[in-house]
């Protein structure tokens, strides 16, 4: 079912969702959500809690089954694939809470993490540390991300902070285009944010990037479109700007404090 | 790491296998060279277990079921008067198969959840043994009149037998060896510590599980064929629930998710079992208090607690003394 784009545009969205739904027996967490993403777009989800952000991501990821309506990759509908096959096609997450492997040192989450997408990964007669060229791609990604210094820490002795950042190396490492963050600032000190705004900040231009988060300093630095959630419903969408002055947005989510 | 043969881990595995290899010359009586055979080969059963419960954080309660398929498989090819190579090639293809739809259906959840259906199918197999009399011969069982001869290598006495049976579990620690570090190794580790994670990063989980009990399933075989050879008779018995439990002892007081712990426990359980009950009658009891003492003053396993213990002991030493200690 590989339906292309019915739109005239030269370039395809990285993802599409159209008219997604989501019910929970009688809850509707997910209403009618229509987004666009291309290529190299930064865009957020804001929203108060309990609007329906997570399990916006679950969705996209395949967590959950839809209700209704349809995910799409490179144009190609994925709706009803796995989340493992979704990663394949060039997708990955982080979470909202940390789920990293505390026993293991960074080097070995990364070296886990590049392996995901490889055939070699249900091989049980070689050792993990003869695979040469695994070893050279988490170095160069450690180096990028500036924890090559910190590479044999077991993870869990890094900071939070730290951690969260580990948390998005991870999902650098299968070569996403698109990279869903869930709150990658959850938890973090006004400094600690301020460094992983940094941090997103740095990542490959070309890469998609779409951001949940509480916030907003981060949103507002990070993105060029904002999209406000609301029960499940998209109610605006716009520049950090326009959505900042929006009365809509005031009423329901900056102005609720 | 690999040129150097001189580490002190290194020469442990050395005189390790010596101990072993020598055993009959200088362990007296037949009575304990079958002792030591029964070691290795219920070893290979618990490194089986260990697979799914120390690596794959899935505890099965029904393992000794597929060790009694696996020997009844032999036994009954035996008796259909097929050869002991075709017999062993079928008992281990029945025992991978049994287990691919243990796992098929065991899969469907983790946790509490998987223990309960592996404790059902384990009951329904214990259940076939014992009902199923035109196969399995009921509560009679199966004799098997002779051990095979391996290149005219004759198994009938305890001292040979041994020695296949050391092979065999040599071979399987060095599989288990390179398999906890494979990148499957890895990766089945993975998903036990962090599913949801894994699942993000591309792994299938499911898969992974179901490749981790079918080399669970595989170990668990070749020991049950061994063991029937050793006993040369298989009954109901070898299947009940009490089997499963004791090998999920062996695996749990050694050190779940370590390579020597499934050894240790299985050594423990089995010299409690035979050597010691010989001297004391409730043998049940001393076995339940160790497990009890384990379980309070090392709870994560005798090799594990052992590991810490020496580290403590190293540690509050001076180093230097150590060091030419492990130098000759």
């Amino acid at each position: 079912m590989s339906s292309v784009s019915t739109t005239n545009d030269s370039a395809v969205p990285v993802l599409e969702l159209r008219g997604l739904c989501k019910s929970f027996g009688g809850l509707q967490a997910t209403r009618d959500v229509n987004l666009r993403i291309m290529p190299g777009d930064r865009q957020a989800i804001i929203g108060p809690n309990g609007a329906g952000k997570t399990t916006l991501f679950n969705l996209i990821t395949g967590i959950y089954p839809v209700t209704s309506g349809q995910v799409l990759l490179y144009g190609k509908d994925v709706t009803k694939w796995q989340s493992h096959e979704r990663t394949a096609m060039g997708m990955a997450r982080t979470f909202q809470v940390t789920h990293l492997f505390p026993g293991l040192t960074v080097l070995d989450n990364v070296l886990l993490a590049i392996k995901g997408l490889r055939r070699s990964k249900f091989v049980m007669w070689r050792f993990l540390s003869s695979y040469k060229e695994v070893y050279d791609k988490a170095y160069h990604l450690l180096e990028q991300a500036g924890f090559l210094d910190r590479k044999d820490l077991e993870v869990r002795n890094l900071s939070h902070g730290e951690q969260r950042q580990l948390e998005i190396v991870l999902g650098l490492a299968s070569d996403p285009k698109i990279l869903l963050l869930d709150e990658p600032a959850a938890g973090l000190s006004s400094g600690e944010s301020a460094e992983m705004a940094k941090f997103l900040m740095k990542l490959d231009p070309k890469l998609a990037i779409l951001l949940i988060e509480h916030d907003m300093e981060i949103v507002f630095d990070v993105a060029s479109q904002i999209s406000v959630l609301h029960f499940g419903q998209i109610l605006e969408t716009g520049t950090p700007q326009q959505i900042h002055s929006s009365p809509k947005v005031q009423e329901i989510y900056l102005g609720t404090d | 790491m690999m040129g150097n043969f001189l580490t002190p881990r290194c020469l442990a595995i050395a005189v390790a296998i010596a101990l072993l290899a020598a055993l009959p010359a200088w362990m007296n009586g037949v009575y304990y060279v079958n002792v030591a055979s029964q070691i290795l080969f219920y070893a290979v059963f618990a490194l089986g277990l260990n697979v799914l419960v120390g690596y794959a954080g899935l505890t099965s309660l029904g393992h000794a079921a597929l060790f009694g398929v696996a020997a009844y498989a032999t036994a009954y090819m035996l008796q259909l008067g097929y050869g002991h190579t075709e017999s062993i090639l079928v008992a281990l293809l029945v025992g991978v198969a049994s287990m691919a739809v243990y796992a098929v259906l065991s899969l469907r959840s983790t946790g509490i959840g998987f223990i309960m259906i592996t404790l059902a199918l384990g009951e329904i197999l214990w259940g076939l043994a014992y009902r199923w009399i035109s196969l399995t011969g009921g509560d009679n069982g199966i004799n098997v009149p002779k051990r095979p001869a391996p290149f005219g290598f004759a198994m009938s006495n305890a001292t040979n037998f041994y020695y296949v049976t050391l092979i065999v579990f040599l071979l399987s620690v060095i599989a288990m060896a390179i398999f906890v570090r494979s990148p499957f190794g890895a990766a089945l580790r993975g998903t036990r510590d962090q599913p949801r994670r894994m699942n993000a990063l591309g792994y299938h989980v499911w898969l992974i599980r179901f490749y981790a009990c079918l080399f669970s399933g595989l170990l668990t075989a070749v020991s049950g064929i061994l063991f029937v050879y050793y006993t040369q008779f298989i009954s109901p018995q070898t299947l009940a629930l009490t089997s499963s439990a004791e090998v999920l002892l062996m695996v749990i007081a050694g050190g779940p998710g370590t390579l020597l712990g499934p050894i240790v426990g299985a050594g423990l359980v089995v010299i409690v079992k035979t050597v010691v009950s010989g001297f004391i009658e409730r043998w049940n009891f001393l076995l339940g208090a160790i497990f009890v003492a384990i379980v309070i003053l090392m709870p994560d396993g005798l090799v594990p607690g052992t590991t810490r213990l020496w580290r403590r002991f190293i540690r509050k030493r001076p180093p230097a003394p150590a060091k030419t200690e492990a130098a000759p």
